[in-house]
């Protein structure tokens, strides 16, 4: 049994260079170029829509909830408050980052630069990270952005739930770099003539959770922090629960998304906390399609994809047994079957892993 | 150096706002038909990673990276979009009837 070595300056990533398993060609389903350029049409109606409805929801609730304090009343509207900050705000990134949500690009980096002080992720250093997981999706050593390594830190999992690690290891990264310095990893994937970016960003912020802090002190009351800040621990739970399951319990160091991603359908609410990444293999053969478009790329190559799972809980009771055998077997994953209508998996490109699964 | 003028494709094989691929001489190129029915030509494959420019989407003037959505001004190459950051290659262009003609060296 081998033991992954995850830092980006470690030898999984140096041998995954050596091998070609990093920048790699990855498969796809092939679609008609007619068809994808449809796809990859942009629109701003559909995310201004979307964008109205999550900051007016954000105001309408932070009001309810500031109305309500300190009584036991204001929990609900600040727990889907929360939500639309501490989870909404990892699916605005992520889109956001990829251009894809709006057509116009200033929309995008304007609701960009708002998620990405919410979720606590420098816009500059998350920008580069983000292109490093498309090029080299699960593979160890990599991407910079495995949410779950093996084996799996169940208590790090858990605490992510609220927001804990992530946000901790945030904001330690917005002191550090507001002093003026970048982190080695960050250097690896971040150009540096984006370090002065880097630190301005986190000065910015600095200063905003300061001027929050302060305000906060000034009323004696944590209310400031409940609109600013906190949510991103008591409302993450939603975008750990719907991130995880993109790639967790799957296969690594493999260049098909069907064997690393997973597909699972969500009810309304979710997809739209989510932006439709629940379509997650589509959009890692396709990163070009706009979150709108995702349900129509779905149905046009699902005959090409493993079944997607009918649920959130279905996927958890997919991932999570899987996640405990790899505390005692690093090399187990769960290899999503195909349907007869599929182009099969590349076992020469892939041997050593369905070798170890097969073989078990 | 002489020029080298290649008979890359006919006017018809591009769409208006789309590119094609275009391989000679073992280097790979773009060849873009703009909304306004001007051609041209760029490196096939993005200067951020090594991916082929030919299944990016054409949006007015600028070609964006099927991969990682960075983006090009095609008629200067320049890098208009993070993550990349440094330019692409054009080459000159010209249309002779119906066929489109790129220099390549």
């Amino acid at each position: 049994m081998t033991t992954r070595d995850y830092s980006m300056l470690g030898e999984d990533g140096r041998r995954a260079v050596e091998t070609g398993l990093a920048a790699a060609e990855w498969y796809h389903t092939e679609v008609s170029r007619k068809v994808m350029k449809d796809l990859m049409q942009r629109n701003d109606k559909a995310a201004i829509v979307d964008t109205l409805i999550l900051y007016g929801a954000m105001i309408a609730l932070a009001a309810a909830g500031i109305a309500l304090w300190p009584s036991l009343w204001s929990a609900p509207f600040w727990l889907v408050y929360g939500v639309l900050y501490g989870s909404a705000s990892d699916s605005r990134w992520h889109e956001c980052q990829h251009g894809t949500a709006f057509k116009t690009p200033w929309m995008n980096e304007v609701v960009y630069q708002i998620a990405c002080f919410m979720i606590v992720r420098n816009p500059n250093t998350w920008r580069w990270s983000h292109a490093r997981h498309h090029t080299d999706t699960y593979i160890v050593g990599r991407d910079p952005e495995i949410a779950i390594m093996r084996p799996p830190a169940f208590a790090k999992v858990i605490a992510n739930f609220f927001g804990l690690v992530d946000s901790y290891n945030g904001w330690a990264r917005m002191l550090l770099n507001a002093s003026g310095r970048i982190h080695p990893e960050e250097a690896t994937f971040v150009p540096p003539a984006e370090f002065k970016k880097v630190i301005f960003v986190a000065r910015v912020w600095v200063v905003i959770y300061a001027a929050t802090f302060a305000l906060a002190y000034m009323i004696g009351s944590i209310l400031p922090l409940m609109v600013i800040g906190l949510p991103r621990l008591y409302g993450a739970w939603h975008h750990i629960m719907t991130g995880l399951l993109q790639h967790g319990g799957l296969a690594d160091n493999v260049t098909d998304h069907r064997l690393n991603a997973r597909t699972v359908y969500m009810n309304p609410f979710s997809r739209f906390v989510y932006w439709n990444m629940n379509y997650h293999v589509e959009h890692h053969m396709f990163p070009m399609v706009p979150y709108h478009a995702l349900p129509k790329l779905h149905a046009l190559i699902k005959h090409d994809l493993p079944a997607p799972n009918p649920s959130i809980a279905h996927g958890f009771r997919e991932m999570w047994p899987a996640l405990k055998r790899q505390l005692h077997n690093e090399e187990y994953y769960v290899r999503r079957v195909l349907p007869a209508s599929a182009k099969p998996y590349r076992e020469d490109f892939h041997q050593t892993a369905l070798g170890q699964v097969a073989g078990e | 150096m002489m020029s080298n003028w290649v008979d890359a494709c006919s006017t018809e094989d591009i769409e208006a706002e789309d590119l094609i691929r275009f391989d000679h001489g073992g280097a790979t190129y773009a060849i873009y038909h703009a909304p306004d029915g001007a051609f041209f030509c760029t490196a096939g494959r993005c200067t951020h990673e090594d991916i082929h420019l030919a299944d990016g989407l054409v949006m007015g003037h600028l070609i964006e990276c099927p991969k990682h959505n960075g983006q090009f001004d095609y008629r200067t190459g320049e890098a208009k979009r993070a993550p990349v950051c440094i330019n692409l290659k054009t080459y000159p262009v010209k249309v002779e009837g119906d066929r489109v003609l790129i220099q390549v060296a």
